[in-house]
């Protein structure tokens, strides 16, 4: 038996550095091109992707692990029937499915924010997560007196599918976190996006976008911190969008 | 009215979009817009129609009306009619003809570039195959500079792409060392980064101003925010070498994205003024990509590769450094598969190469789109054997930031050793004064630089 090779001194540089990120860093090379090794381990993450993006939302499960929060959870559809109409037809994915409004109308009301949940391109990020970051959220808002809207799972929904739900509420600002499109390293990460009084006039430069929310990326007590900073700044300034830089950046750094 | 008989059949097009937009080659955007042909067969006529149309048709009527599209003002009065005199007497078709000419050499394709309209441009790559939009492209040059030059003759640059979910310092300065190493970042070492605030873009224009410094890399840097974040930071002393913005081809798009022309304006000269450049003043680094306009419902009924080759004449008025088309990154209802992204890469490559753009592309995919890593490979090649500036370079092809699949170094380092392609004259320089290259000449590194080590984190 062969004694392994000791790891030499570059080896030993890359594994160091690999801890500080999950980028693809100081892959082994044959020639100029890369290694059979860090190849397959490529191919494998991009067919567990690809799983993801086609895996159903657990409505279920995820309405069971909301229940906590103490809000009535609605189940809606967008008008997208199925995955495929949904990667095809962005149309349909935000607009909600035609039995959607008997559903949201007997909870409508006056409220300040509605969470909307969609499964988005990964389904596995708001199972995960998505209850976890609420859980964050909704206490510190009710402390400062916001009215929170049921919560709202939507079925191949996208960022605008918010809007209408906002709208059918009487929501000022709708709350959307939805499922992002699944990474190699990440396959469950979680976006959030704010608009403040959403209308048929709203284009995305009208909303704020929080991304990467996961425990690897953005956790769940700083996410939380953002979120409800930013729907503070919102309220404050009555705007969402480019006009309203990400403020809490500048409170977690100490700046003025 | 346009037409076409085929046959015993008449096929009309009311206008001159609808004309382009029956003409385009298939891409699920087109049909998401229900603006493609109903069949094959009418596409084909629309490309008879569409090649038969003389240019001038151009000039008198615009796919998104001029009274209230600052981009349609923007083309019409920049139009250089000197320069479009040579072709002004020829039909689109005609065009396509004398571009593969060989009267048509580099030289005379540089000074046609400000006559030529984005419509043009995008009607001849309609009726043109990849190997016509790669022939073509070969042959324009354009080089432009700033610490470095880039898009000459047998050269390849690459963007240098580091992002990290959290932007966290030590995790990109990992990520840029083991890009140098492997000769990627001449083109720019460009950060992605994960929110828009000011804070955080001048956190990392520091860091990546600090690692450039230290280094002496003969290079230019970048935090690819929101133009405002940028202008505002210009304002406050950071140091800032390339402003950065994602353009589209018609006004209701850009402001979809917050910007006009006139916000452009100011950032270019608010950069301009650091004169922070060493060989060279273009200051200015776009994005763009095929499906964008559709995105923000601010189309106006135009096919999506002529509204992507509209934002190119959004862009070249700002004289950029980099022009970057992100030909796969909006997903599958845009670009369904990899045949679609390569066709839509090649078309844009050419599109701005002919109206005098520093191309770039991003090659590259998403995970909810029907492509892989085959489907990257031949589109890399196919643009390097093009003549594309530059692509992108991103640890082992998966930015761990953007949820997509990129190019990698390796890809770089493999088509440059593939085509006999070098980096940025500059940046060679300064790679084999480091030890990175071997006695072939080829990118090899070897042990770490000395002077490297100030990329490690202090242990």
């Amino acid at each position: 038996m062969t004694k392994p090779p000791a790891k030499s001194e570059g080896e030993a540089l890359w594994a160091s550095l690999r801890k500080l990120t999950d980028a693809r860093i100081g892959l082994k090379r044959s020639g100029a091109s890369l290694a059979t090794a860090p190849l397959l381990e490529f191919q494998l993450a991009h067919a567990r992707a690809r799983d993801a993006v086609h895996a159903p939302l657990d409505e279920v499960r995820l309405a069971a692990d909301l229940v906590p929060l103490g809000l009535p959870v609605l189940n809606v559809g967008s008008a997208a029937e199925n995955k495929a109409a949904y990667l095809m037809r962005p149309d349909l994915g935000r607009q909600l499915a035609p039995g959607a409004a008997g559903i949201l109308a007997p909870h409508a009301g006056a409220y300040d924010v509605v969470f909307v949940i969609s499964d988005g391109l990964s389904a596995l990020a708001v199972r995960n997560h998505a209850a976890r970051l609420l859980a964050e959220v909704i206490p510190v808002l009710r402390t400062q007196g916001w009215r929170v809207a049921p919560l709202v799972i939507v079925r191949h929904g996208r960022v605008a599918i918010g809007d209408a739900i906002a709208a059918q509420l009487g929501a000022s600002c709708a709350a959307v976190l939805i499922g992002e499109r699944p990474g190699l390293s990440a396959p469950d990460s979680m976006g959030a996006y704010f608009t403040w009084r959403p209308g048929a006039q709203t284009t995305d430069a009208d909303r704020n976008c929080i991304s990467n929310i996961r425990p690897a990326g953005i956790g769940y007590a700083d996410a939380g911190f953002k979120v409800s900073h930013l729907l503070e700044a919102m309220r404050g300034r009555q705007m969402s969008g480019v006009g309203l830089k990400d403020l809490s950046d500048r409170l977690l750094l100490g700046d003025t | 009215m346009h037409s076409a008989t085929i046959g015993q059949r008449r096929y009309t097009f009311p206008d001159l979009k609808t004309l382009l937009a029956k003409a385009t080659p298939l891409r699920s955007g087109d049909v998401l817009a229900g603006l493609a042909a109903e069949t094959g067969e009418e596409r084909v006529a629309a490309q008879f129609a569409l090649a038969d149309l003389p240019l001038s048709t151009f000039l008198n009527e615009a796919v998104v009306p001029y009274e209230s599209d600052e981009v349609s003002r923007l083309i019409i009065d920049s139009h250089d009619k000197v320069a479009f005199a040579p072709v002004a007497h020829l039909t689109v078709g005609g065009l396509r003809d004398w571009l593969l000419s060989d009267e048509a050499t580099t030289a005379v394709l540089t000074a046609l570039a400000p006559g030529l309209t984005p419509e043009m441009a995008a009607a001849v790559s309609k009726i043109s195959r990849l190997q016509d939009l790669m022939i073509v492209a070969a042959k324009c040059s354009v080089v432009t500079r700033f610490r470095n030059t880039i898009g000459l003759a047998g050269h390849l640059s690459v963007r240098l792409q580091p992002n990290h979910p959290t932007d966290d310092a030590r995790g990109i300065a990992a990520s840029i060392l083991d890009g140098l190493l492997l000769g990627s970042g001449d083109a720019v070492i460009g950060i992605n980064p994960a929110t828009d605030s000011p804070e955080r873009a001048h956190t990392l224009l520091s860091m990546l101003d600090d690692i450039r410094t230290k280094l002496d890399i003969p290079t230019q840097s970048c935090v690819l925010a929101h133009v405002t974040t940028t202008l505002e930071l210009i304002g406050k002393g950071s140091p800032v070498d390339l402003v950065f913005q994602s353009i589209a081809g018609t006004q209701a798009a850009n402001k979809s994205f917050g910007i006009n022309l006139a916000l452009l304006r100011e950032a270019r000269d608010s950069a301009l003024s650091l004169k922070r450049g060493t060989v060279g003043d273009n200051v200015m680094y776009f994005e763009t990509g095929q499906g964008s306009a559709l995105s923000a419902n601010a189309h106006h009924g135009v096919d999506q590769q002529t509204v992507e080759a509209r934002a190119y004449a959004v862009a070249r008025v700002f004289k950029p450094l980099l022009v970057n088309t992100v030909v796969g990154f909006i997903g599958p209802e845009y670009l369904y598969d990899g045949k679609q992204i390569t066709r839509a890469g090649l078309e844009d490559h050419f599109c701005g190469k002919l109206l005098g753009l520093p191309m770039g592309v991003d090659v590259c995919y998403t995970n909810h789109a029907e492509a892989d890593q085959d489907d990257a490979d031949a589109l890399l090649a196919l643009l390097v054997s093009a003549s594309v500036n530059f692509v992108m370079g991103v640890p082992g092809a998966d930015d761990v930031m953007l949820g997509y699949q990129s190019t990698s170094f390796h890809d770089a380092l493999a088509m440059r050793d593939l085509y006999g392609r070098r980096p940025a004259p500059e940046f060679e320089a300064w790679l084999t004064k480091q030890g990175l290259m071997d006695t072939a000449n080829r990118i090899r590194p070897g042990e770490l630089p000395t002077n490297f080590r100030a990329l490690l984190p202090p242990s």
